[in-house]
C-alpha cells in the first residue's frame, strides 16, 4: 500500500489542470436536455476528443490515452474541480463504449468507438419498456431475422438523451418464442432510421430529459448486432455493471457537491436553527469521502487485474442515496429561498441546488432501482435465499 | 498510488483468520466466561508463539519492527471471533508507546522483550477512559496522570472491578501514586504520547467493530436462511434482505475508511485524527447497525443468552463507546471540517497524507 501518487501521476494531474483552465468554456453552458444546450455540449465532446481527453483510459488508436483507472480518479477530480460540463455523451463512453471493446468485432469498433469518441455520434439508452422496467427481462418489442435485415416492432422508454441523440442501443427479442432472459439481443439503432419516433417526456424540471421511441417495421443490418444472438442479456448485465459500479458515477462529483455544501453551510452557520443540519454536512463529506476511498481501492484492484464483482451493487445505492442527502441538506440550509429557480431575482445565492435536487431524486431509481439492488445484494452477495 | 493490502499481508490474514476462527470458537468464548481471570492463558501463550504480540515490537527487542498498517487486518480479525484477550490493546496500543520511550527507559525495553515472547501483558490507560481493562491479568500498566504517563507493574496499584455489559470485558478502575521512577514521560511529550495512543486505541477498536459487524451479518444469513416461517425460509423475504443489504453496505464503505486511517498512523501519525475518527464513526455505524438487524431477524432466539449473537453485540455496544465515544469523534471531525483552512475537495482524498 502506498498512498502517494507517483511523480508521472502528479505531472498527468498539472497536465490535466493546466488543459482544463485553458479550455473550459468561462460561462455555464444551456442544459444539454435543450436543442441550444446539446449542440453546446456536443461541441465540448469534440473539444474533448481534439486534446485525447473524451476517454483517457481508453486505447490510443480510439482517441484514448491507455491511462490506467488511477489516472482516470485523477482526471475525474480535476474535471469536477475545475467545473467543466457534464458529460452529454455519458452513455455513449462510460456504458457502451466498454461494452464495444468487450464484445465488438474489430468493424464494429472501428465503425462506432472513434465516432463515439469524437463526438460525432450521441447515444441513448433503450432497455426499458412500459411493462420492463425493474423486470428488464419482461421486454418484449422485437427484433426478427429477414436475410441480412431486423426488423424492429415494439416501444422503449425512458430514454435519457434520445430527444437529439444520434443512436440507441437496445436489447430486443430476436427470438419471438423466447422468455423472459433467452431469445434477447444487444442491438445499435441510428435514430434517424425510417419507422422511428422519438416522443420527447419532460422531467421534474420541465425539460425533455428522456424520451419514448416507438419502432414500426424498422430495419436494421445484421452487422448493427454486438455479441451472438440471443446473448444480449449477459452482455447487458455487463454494461450494466459498468453502469452501477465504476465509470458512471465517479467519486469526485460528490466529492465536489459535498465541498460546496460545507461552503454553504459555513456561509450560513450563523442563521442555521437546526442542530441537525451541521451533523448532515460533516456526515455527508466524510460519506463522498468513503466513497472515493471505496473507488481507489477498487481502481487499484482492477488495475492489477482484479474484477468488479458485487461492489455496483453496494456504489449504486450509497452514491444515490448520498446525493440525495446533500441535496436535501442544502436546501435545508437555503430555507426559504430553497424552492426558487435561479432566475428569480430574490434568489441570490441559492445556485444550482435545486435543479441538483429534482436529478438527485431519480438517483435511486435509474440504473437499477435501489431495491432492487438491495435485492441483488442480499441475493448474491451475502447468499440469502430467493424463495 | 496503490490502495491494496500485498499479497503476503493478505495471506498472513487468512492464515490468522483459521487459526481464530478454529480456537476461538464461540463455545470458547463462553468457557472463558466462567474462568477465574476472564482470559486464556494458554491462548495466549499460542497466539505469542504465533508472533502476534512481537508484530509491532521493534527488532531491536526481540519483535518483527511491523506496524498499525500490518496489524490492522489481524484487529479486523480479533473482531470476527470477539476475542477475549487484549491482544489489540497490549501488541497495537501499548507496544508503540513503550517503543517510542524504551531509548531513555531500560524498563520498556525490557517489557517490550516479555511482550514479544508473551511473558508480559501490558495493560494500558488513558484520559479518554474512567478504566482499565485487563488491570487483573496485566504484568504492567501504563497510566496517564494530566499529560504524564507511567508504568507500574501490577503489583504497585490497586484495582477494583467494574463488571461490563459483555462478559469478556475486564474493566477496573485503578489506584496508584504517581513518582518519579514511574515516569516515562510528560509536558509536551507526553500530550503527544497520549494523542497517538488515542489514536491507536480508536484504530484497533475501528477495526475490531467491523470484524464485529460482519460476524454478526454472517450469523444473521445463516440464521434466516434455516429458520422457516409460512412454509419457507425467513430471509426469504424482502424486509429481512433490506436489513442485511444496508449492513453489507455500510460495511462495505467503512473498510477503505479503516484502511486510509491505519495507513496514516503509520505514515503521518501527527495527521491522524481526522481520519481516525472518520474510521471510528463508520465502523461503530456499521457495528451498531448490524447489531440491531441481526437481533431484529433472529426474532425471540436474538434475545437469549443462549443464542451466540449476543457475545458478538454486547462487544460491539461496549467497544463502541471506548477510546472516544462517538461524540468525541465526530466532535474532532466537526472541528477539523468547518476550519475554513481545511484541506478539502476532490482532488484531496489524500491531501492530509500529502500535506507535509
Ligand atoms: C432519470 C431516469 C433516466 C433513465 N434513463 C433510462 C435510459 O436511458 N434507458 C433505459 O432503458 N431506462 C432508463 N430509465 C428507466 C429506469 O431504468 C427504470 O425507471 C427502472 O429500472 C425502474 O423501472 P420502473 O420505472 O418501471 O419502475 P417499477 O419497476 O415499476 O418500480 C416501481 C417501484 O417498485 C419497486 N419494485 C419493483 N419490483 C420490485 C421488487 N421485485 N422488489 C422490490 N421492489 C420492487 C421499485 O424498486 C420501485 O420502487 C431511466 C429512469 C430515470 C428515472
Amino acid at each position: 500500500m502506498d498512498l502517494n501518487y507517483t511523480a508521472e501521476q502528479i505531472a498527468f494531474r498539472r497536465e490535466v489542470r493546466e488543459w482544463l483552465a485553458a479550455n473550459v468554456p468561462t460561462d455555464p453552458l444551456a442544459s444539454f436536455d435543450t436543442a441550444e444546450g446539446f449542440a453546446q455540449h456536443r461541441q465540448w465532446e469534440q473539444t474533448l476528443a481534439s486534446g485525447n481527453w473524451g476517454m483517457v483510459t481508453w486505447p490510443k488508436e480510439y482517441g484514448g490515452r491507455a491511462c490506467s483507472l488511477i489516472e482516470w480518479l485523477v482526471f475525474e477530480e480535476e474535471y469536477y474541480r475545475a467545473r467543466a460540463p457534464l458529460r452529454v455523451n455519458q452513455n455513449g463512453i462510460f456504458l457502451l463504449g466498454p461494452t464495444l471493446m468487450e464484445y465488438g468485432t474489430p468493424e464494429q469498433k472501428q465503425r462506432f468507438i472513434s465516432a463515439m469518441a469524437s463526438g460525432e455520434e450521441m447515444w441513448a439508452q433503450g432497455w426499458s419498456e412500459p411493462d420492463a422496467g425493474s423486470d428488464m427481462a419482461a421486454i418484449r418489442s422485437t427484433a426478427l431475422r429477414h436475410g441480412d435485415e431486423y426488423v424492429i416492432n415494439g416501444q422503449k422508454v425512458w430514454s435519457t438523451r434520445a430527444v437529439y441523440a444520434d443512436w440507441v442501443f437496445c436489447l430486443f427479442r430476436t427470438d419471438k418464442d423466447s422468455e423472459r432472459h433467452q431469445g434477447l439481443s444487444f442491438i445499435l439503432v441510428p435514430l434517424d432510421a425510417p419507422g422511428v419516433t422519438v416522443r420527447p417526456i419532460p422531467q421534474l424540471n420541465g425539460l425533455p430529459g428522456f424520451a419514448e421511441i416507438f419502432f414500426d417495421e424498422v430495419r436494421v443490418p445484421v452487422f448493427n448486432r454486438l455479441g451472438e444472438e440471443g446473448q444480449g442479456w449477459s452482455i447487458a448485465m455487463s454494461t450494466a455493471g459498468f453502469e452501477r459500479g465504476l465509470m458512471l458515477r465517479s467519486p469526485a462529483r460528490f466529492q465536489e457537491t459535498a465541498k460546496r455544501l460545507v461552503e454553504l453551510y459555513r456561509q450560513h452557520q450563523n442563521d442555521i436553527l437546526d442542530l441537525s443540519i451541521e451533523d448532515a454536512v460533516v456526515s455527508s463529506f466524510m460519506d463522498a469521502e468513503a466513497y472515493a476511498l471505496s473507488t481507489y481501492q477498487t481502481a487499484s484492484r482492477l488495475d492489477q487485474g482484479g474484477k468488479i464483482g458485487p461492489e455496483s451493487s453496494v456504489n449504486k445505492i450509497f452514491w444515490s442515496e448520498l446525493d440525495q442527502r446533500m441535496h436535501e441538506t442544502a436546501l435545508n440550509i437555503l430555507a426559504g429561498r430553497a424552492e426558487l429557480w435561479p432566475h428569480a431575482s430574490a434568489a441570490t445565492g441559492v445556485g444550482n441546488w435545486l435543479d441538483g435536487f429534482l436529478f438527485a431524486q431519480s438517483g435511486p431509481i435509474y440504473a437499477g432501482t435501489n431495491e432492487i439492488q438491495r435485492n441483488i445484494i442480499a441475493e448474491r452477495m451475502l447468499g440469502m435465499p430467493r424463495k | 498510488m496503490n490502495f491494496t493490502f500485498s499479497e503476503e499481508q493478505l495471506l498472513f490474514q487468512s492464515n490468522i483468520a483459521d487459526y481464530l476462527q478454529k480456537e476461538v470458537t464461540p463455545e470458547a468464548v463462553r468457557a472463558t466466561w466462567e474462568t477465574d481471570t476472564g482470559r486464556d492463558e494458554a491462548r495466549w501463550q499460542q497466539m505469542a508463539d504465533l508472533g502476534l504480540t512481537a508484530m509491532l515490537v521493534p527488532e531491536a527487542y526481540g519483535g518483527l519492527g511491523l506496524k498499525e498498517i500490518d496489524f490492522i487486518l489481524l484487529a479486523y480479525e480479533c473482531g470476527r471471533v470477539a476475542l477475549p484477550e487484549p491482544l489489540v490493546s497490549t501488541a497495537m496500543v501499548a507496544t508503540p508507546l513503550l517503543a517510542s520511550v524504551a531509548q531513555d527507559h531500560p524498563q520498556c525495553a525490557e517489557v517490550l522483550q516479555q511482550i514479544a515472547t508473551g511473558e508480559a501483558l501490558v495493560a494500558i490507560g488513558h484520559t479518554a477512559s474512567d478504566f482499565v481493562c485487563d488491570a487483573h491479568t496485566a504484568d504492567f500498566l501504563l497510566l496517564p496522570q494530566g499529560d504524564e504517563i507511567h508504568l507500574l507493574p501490577r503489583n504497585a496499584v490497586h484495582y477494583t472491578a467494574q463488571p461490563s455489559v459483555d462478559p469478556s470485558r475486564r474493566l477496573f478502575t485503578v489506584d496508584w501514586q504517581a513518582s518519579p521512577q514511574t515516569r516515562l514521560a510528560g509536558g509536551k511529550a507526553g500530550v503527544k504520547l497520549l494523542a497517538a495512543t488515542l489514536n491507536r486505541g480508536a484504530l484497533g477498536v475501528a477495526a475490531q467493530l467491523l470484524g464485529l459487524a460482519q460476524t454478526m451479518v454472517d450469523m444473521t444469513v445463516q440464521y434466516t436462511a434455516e429458520r422457516k416461517q409460512f412454509g419457507r425460509a425467513i430471509g426469504s423475504n424482502q424486509a429481512l434482505k433490506h436489513h442485511m443489504a444496508n449492513c453489507a453496505v455500510s460495511i462495505e464503505f467503512a473498510l477503505p475508511v479503516l484502511h486510509r486511517a491505519a495507513y496514516t498512523v503509520t505514515q503521518q501519525a501527527c495527521l491522524a485524527d481526522y481520519p481516525v475518527s472518520h474510521a471510528k464513526v463508520s465502523a461503530s455505524q456499521a457495528a451498531l447497525l448490524a447489531a440491531k438487524n441481526g437481533i431484529q431477524s433472529h426474532g425471540a432466539m436474538g434475545y437469549t443468552w443462549e443464542c451466540d449473537l449476543h457475545i458478538f453485540m454486547k462487544r460491539a455496544w461496549a467497544l463502541d463507546k471506548s477510546w472516544g465515544h462517538n461524540g468525541f469523534h465526530k466532535n474532532r471531525l466537526h472541528q477539523w471540517l468547518l476550519n475554513p483552512a481545511a484541506l478539502i475537495g476532490a482532488d484531496k482524498t489524500f491531501g492530509l497524507q500529502q500535506a507535509s
